[in-house]
């Protein structure tokens, strides 16, 4: 009984958004890497899919407050996670971002992290009893996600540790800061900007400055984004047909079947097909914020807002910078992009949601 | 952080809510946070819009420009043949390397230098000159790679090293080692930025190579043909994945020579090292068949991997082997002058088999003593004995009575003071001066004395040794000039001159240069004994008389030494004139022209069958040796 109205009460047109974007990137991915060394990888991509429903459906099983309540220890794995990831992780691109768990497989830890950030911010804020957030919450907060941040940065992969942000942001905008918080905030922001500039990487640094001008290094660090800008502008409003994109088969597109698989998609599929891309991620977001909206508990609520913080950013970093607007990270494009961990950490998030909305529909 | 009571029961939350269950405090700020989202979307859509509906055609061609490109084929550059088709100059197939300048990276240049092992300077400075120019120019960075040169390219072409670098088939260029024929040939080098400012020149690029001198340079747009190009589709690794259209080069055209490499060979051996120069021609056709300029240089020397240093060692050596002498040097002829003033006495009817001079060993003419060269003097001369022994006074006598003008009429109708339009690069006028020339060049009237020693080839008269060979030969064919060339399919025959002299005065002037070498004249001790070589020396001052009298001067102004002669005597067929710089007197320029006019006879003899080896040798290793 409980179990029969726990599939039929699921949020099935948030699934069938995710399912929709995720075909659609399988689509993309096989048209991006035929005849190359990454074949395979769309099919692979299915299996995540399929791993990724399950995870859904067992994040979505166990009460989000159970799971609240081990954040402390969910906490402490995740920190151990990236403390071993320098260790014990494989060097890839001259970073160490993964652990090898055997059968060939790898591990992100960080991916995991993100998940426990959202569950550590909504637990956090919604014990609060005030409606208004105290200095000392906002330095515990920052303490408690700047850790795992910090760590995950030095990895180095500055991009999935800035996706930390947006949960923490969303959470202290709707958790109800003083004007005075905000301001601050700003200003340190603007102060840590050259200390920020002066702990960056050359390539890190090399990559903002071509952001601001692409041009100033075409085949070095502006060539990613110059390349990303073709394929999409060369896709025109109907796209070259799948297969069939130039940029994408002659592979002047960088990383095609992962962090520039919007440009593939762009390329091949014109401006209508990014409407439809867009719309569907859009209604998905609308249908997380839905979700928060209707939410039992103000932890609930803050859960489903961190995910949906989460997915928008992610969405907008990798999207703006296939054409430029945003500097080049290696962000994957939510449930798009090739990657286990990825399309894992997303379907784990949307069985959050789920979890949420299950626990409201019980009253 | 506060602590929750992990005990709890997912369900009893329904019944004591341990968290704040009210959401709606922030339902205005997740209405807020859905219209960031709305503006989010819409921001990137924006994005989308401007390039793909906005801009399209400009990035559309932006990605056709990616995936097209461009390569050169370069035309192999026509061989060089002797007029026997004995190669002297041949290609060898080589690997060319270009720079790519559409993905050229500046931080790439240095090493990729470093790698090659150029000068960084160097690259550096060449990559910056063609900054003007559009991307799809490459660059040239090296013509025929060595082994450890292309591993380097090899392990270094990916994307993540040094994708500009583009390895090309091309056409290298083997010249006869050691210099043989070097004046002749030329040399094959880099267009300069004086030359790709030039008009000459303007249809080249940077990088390009270009005929620097000799034949290379006089029929370089003959040798090099038309590049061809194949237009590619690549991928970001510029491997080619699609062949869109190839445009094959245009073989540049062989060029036979008229120079026979035997008679070349034994030329520049019988100079030796010697400062001077050798031309011999064949006076019925105007053919080259030797051309000698001694010092000279290795042509090999140039291509490729020029060396700046030694190159400037080159250009700086006071012995100057990089000047043609056989066209440029333009020095006083001295007795080998004679024959064209003899000639013109005859003409003008001036002088006849008895009119005789007493040589006491010099002659007063307007005020000035002018010395013979034989101090105890020649006696009694008549023209045949004063060809033959080069007696002055006859010819002072001579020229006083015929005058400047005349003398200038009948010298430039054989040719001096003008160019002999060889098709070699560079060619000297010399000077043949009259009246008219001084006026007209030093604003001065010509004094009567000036004559004096213009007409034995001193003063202001100057020749090239190829204007003194072909004037000669010219004189000896019965005074028909036919204009000299290098190249076997030149047109000769239109630019022949023609005068009417008499006969019998022209073989009065050939049987007094017979004299010279076979009547115990000057030149006797080049006789051929069986053959009838004549001549005639010469001994040209650099400085008068009296300065040499006077102090010691060096051995830089020594006399030069000329002999010109030719053979047989009748219809000759060859006519050798060799320059001998500060070799004193012309008997030893003599043997020389002896030399190559004997080994041309005795080529003659032997019959085509049979090719010396010697030649063949001498300029086969160059092509074996790469």
């Amino acid at each position: 009984m409980a179990s029969y109205r726990r599939i039929r009460d699921l949020d099935w047109p948030m699934l069938i958004l995710a399912l929709a974007i995720a075909s659609l990137g399988i689509l993309q991915i096989y048209s991006a890497t035929l005849d190359s060394k990454f074949e395979s990888s769309w099919w692979k991509q299915g299996v995540w899919l399929a791993a990724g429903l399950v995870a859904m459906w067992f994040m979505s099983r166990v009460d989000y407050h159970t799971l609240l309540g081990q954040v402390p220890m969910l906490y402490a794995i995740s920190i151990v996670l990236l403390l071993l990831t320098p260790l014990l992780g494989v060097l890839t691109m001259g970073s160490k971002r993964w652990i090898p768990v055997g059968f060939g497989l790898h591990f992100q830890p960080s991916e995991f992290t993100k998940l426990v950030i959202v569950l550590l911010v909504a637990r956090y804020l919604a014990e609060l009893r005030g409606d208004r957030l105290e200095t000392r919450d906002l330095l515990r907060l920052a303490g408690m996600v700047g850790l795992p941040l910090l760590l995950v940065a030095a990895q180095p992969d500055l991009g999935t540790s800035l996706t930390f942000l947006p949960i923490l942001a969303v959470g202290i905008f709707l958790g109800g800061p003083r004007w005075q918080h905000v301001v601050s905030i700003l200003a340190l922001a603007v102060m840590l900007m050259p200390v920020g500039w002066l702990v960056l990487k050359d390539y890190q640094r090399a990559r903002l400055v071509t952001f601001v001008d692409p041009t100033r290094d075409p085949m070095g660090s502006g060539y990613q984004t110059i390349q990303s800008k073709i394929a999409v502008g060369a896709g025109g409003m109907w796209g070259k047909g799948v297969t069939r994109g130039s940029q994408t088969q002659l592979r002047f597109l960088p990383v095609t079947h992962t962090d520039f698989l919007i440009s593939a998609f762009a390329e091949e599929h014109g401006f209508a097909g990014m409407v439809v891309v867009f719309g569907l991620y859009f209604l998905l977001l609308m249908q997380i914020v839905q979700n928060a909206q209707s939410a039992p508990d103000r932890a609930g609520m803050f859960i489903c807002m961190g995910v949906c913080a989460l997915l928008l950013f992610q969405t907008i970093v990798n999207a703006g910078m296939a054409v430029g607007r945003m500097p080049i990270t290696g962000i994957p494009m939510p449930l798009m992009s090739y990657g286990g961990s990825s399309m894992l950490s997303v379907f784990m998030m949307l069985g959050l949601v789920n979890n949420v909305r299950l626990r409201r529909v019980v009253s | 952080m506060r602590t929750i009571p992990s005990e709890r029961q997912p369900d009893s939350s329904i019944t004591k809510p341990l968290y704040r269950d009210e959401t709606k405090f922030a339902a205005g700020k997740i209405a807020a946070f859905q219209w960031v989202v709305v503006g989010a979307f819409f921001f990137l859509l924006t994005g989308y819009w401007d390039l793909q509906v906005r801009n399209e055609e400009i990035y559309n061609a932006k990605a056709l420009r990616n995936q097209i490109k461009s390569l050169p084929i370069p035309a192999p550059r026509g061989k060089i043949l002797d007029r026997d088709n004995r190669i002297i100059v041949d290609n060898h197939e080589a690997f060319k390397l270009i720079l790519s300048r559409e993905n050229l990276r500046e931080e790439h240049v240095r090493p990729i230098a470093l790698g090659l092992g150029m000068e960084p300077d160097v690259l550096e400075a060449r990559v910056k000159r063609y900054k003007p120019r559009p991307t799809y120019f490459t660059i040239p960075l090296k013509e025929d790679l060595t082994r450890e040169e292309l591993t380097f390219v090899e392990a270094h072409r990916g994307e993540d090293s040094f994708p500009e670098m583009e390895l090309i088939r091309s056409q290298f260029r083997i010249y006869p080692q050691g210099g043989l024929a070097g004046h002749v040939i030329g040399y094959l080098g880099e267009i300069s930025d004086g030359e790709l400012n030039s008009s000459e020149w303007a249809a080249y690029n940077p990088g390009d190579l270009i005929g620097k001198m000799g034949i290379e340079r006089f029929y370089n747009e003959v040798l090099k043909g038309v590049d061809g190009q194949r237009r590619v589709r690549v991928d970001n690794r510029m491997n080619t994945r699609e062949i869109l259209g190839i445009k094959e080069a245009v073989p540049g055209k062989d060029l036979q020579l008229t120079i026979d490499l035997d008679l070349q060979v034994v030329a520049e051996l019988a100079l030796q090292s010697r400062r001077g120069a050798v031309v011999a021609l064949d006076p019925r056709t105007g053919e080259i068949l030797a051309l000698v300029s001694a010092p000279s240089y290795d042509s090999n020397y140039f291509v490729g991997r020029v060396n700046s240093r030694e190159l400037a060692s080159l250009m700086t050596d006071p012995a100057k082997p990089m000047f043609n002498r056989a066209v440029q040097a333009q020095l006083a002829p001295g007795s080998t002058f004679k024959p064209i003033v003899a000639l013109a006495a005859l003409e003008e009817g001036l002088v006849d088999e008895n009119t005789t001079v007493h040589c006491p060993g010099g002659a007063s003419y307007y005020g000035r003593y002018f010395r013979c060269h034989k101090r105890g003097g020649h006696g009694t001369v008549n023209l045949h004995k004063a060809m033959a022994q080069s007696c002055d006074v006859y010819f002072y006598m001579l020229g006083n009575r015929l005058g400047i003008d005349k003398i200038a009429e009948y010298a430039e109708a054989a040719g001096f003071g003008k160019k002999t339009g060889i098709d070699m690069p560079g060619e000297k006028e010399g000077v043949m001066p009259s009246s008219r020339w001084k006026i007209r060049n030093l604003r001065e009237k010509w004094y009567a004395g000036e004559t004096i020693s213009v007409a034995i080839g001193q003063g202001y008269v100057t020749s090239t040794p190829l204007q003194l060979a072909h004037a000669i030969g010219g004189l000896v064919t019965g005074g028909v000039w036919m204009r000299p060339h290098i190249v076997k399919e030149a047109k000769a025959a239109a630019a022949a001159r023609k005068a009417e002299y008499k006969v019998e005065h022209m073989v009065r002037v050939i049987n007094s240069m017979c004299a010279v070498v076979n009547e115990g004249g000057t030149g006797a001790a080049s006789r051929i004994p069986g053959m009838e070589f004549c001549g005639k020396t010469g001994s040209a001052q650099r400085v008068s008389n009296e300065l040499m009298d006077k102090g010691k001067l060096g051995a830089e102004y020594k006399d030069d030494a000329w002999f010109v002669g030719f053979a047989p005597r009748t219809d000759p067929e060859i006519v050798v004139a060799a320059l001998f710089e500060n070799g004193e007197h012309g008997n030893l320029a003599g043997p020389i022209v002896r030399d190559v006019v004997k080994a041309y006879f005795d080529k003659k003899a032997r019959g085509a069958k049979k090719q010396p080896q010697t030649v063949a040798s001498a300029a086969a290793p160059a092509a074996e040796g790469r």
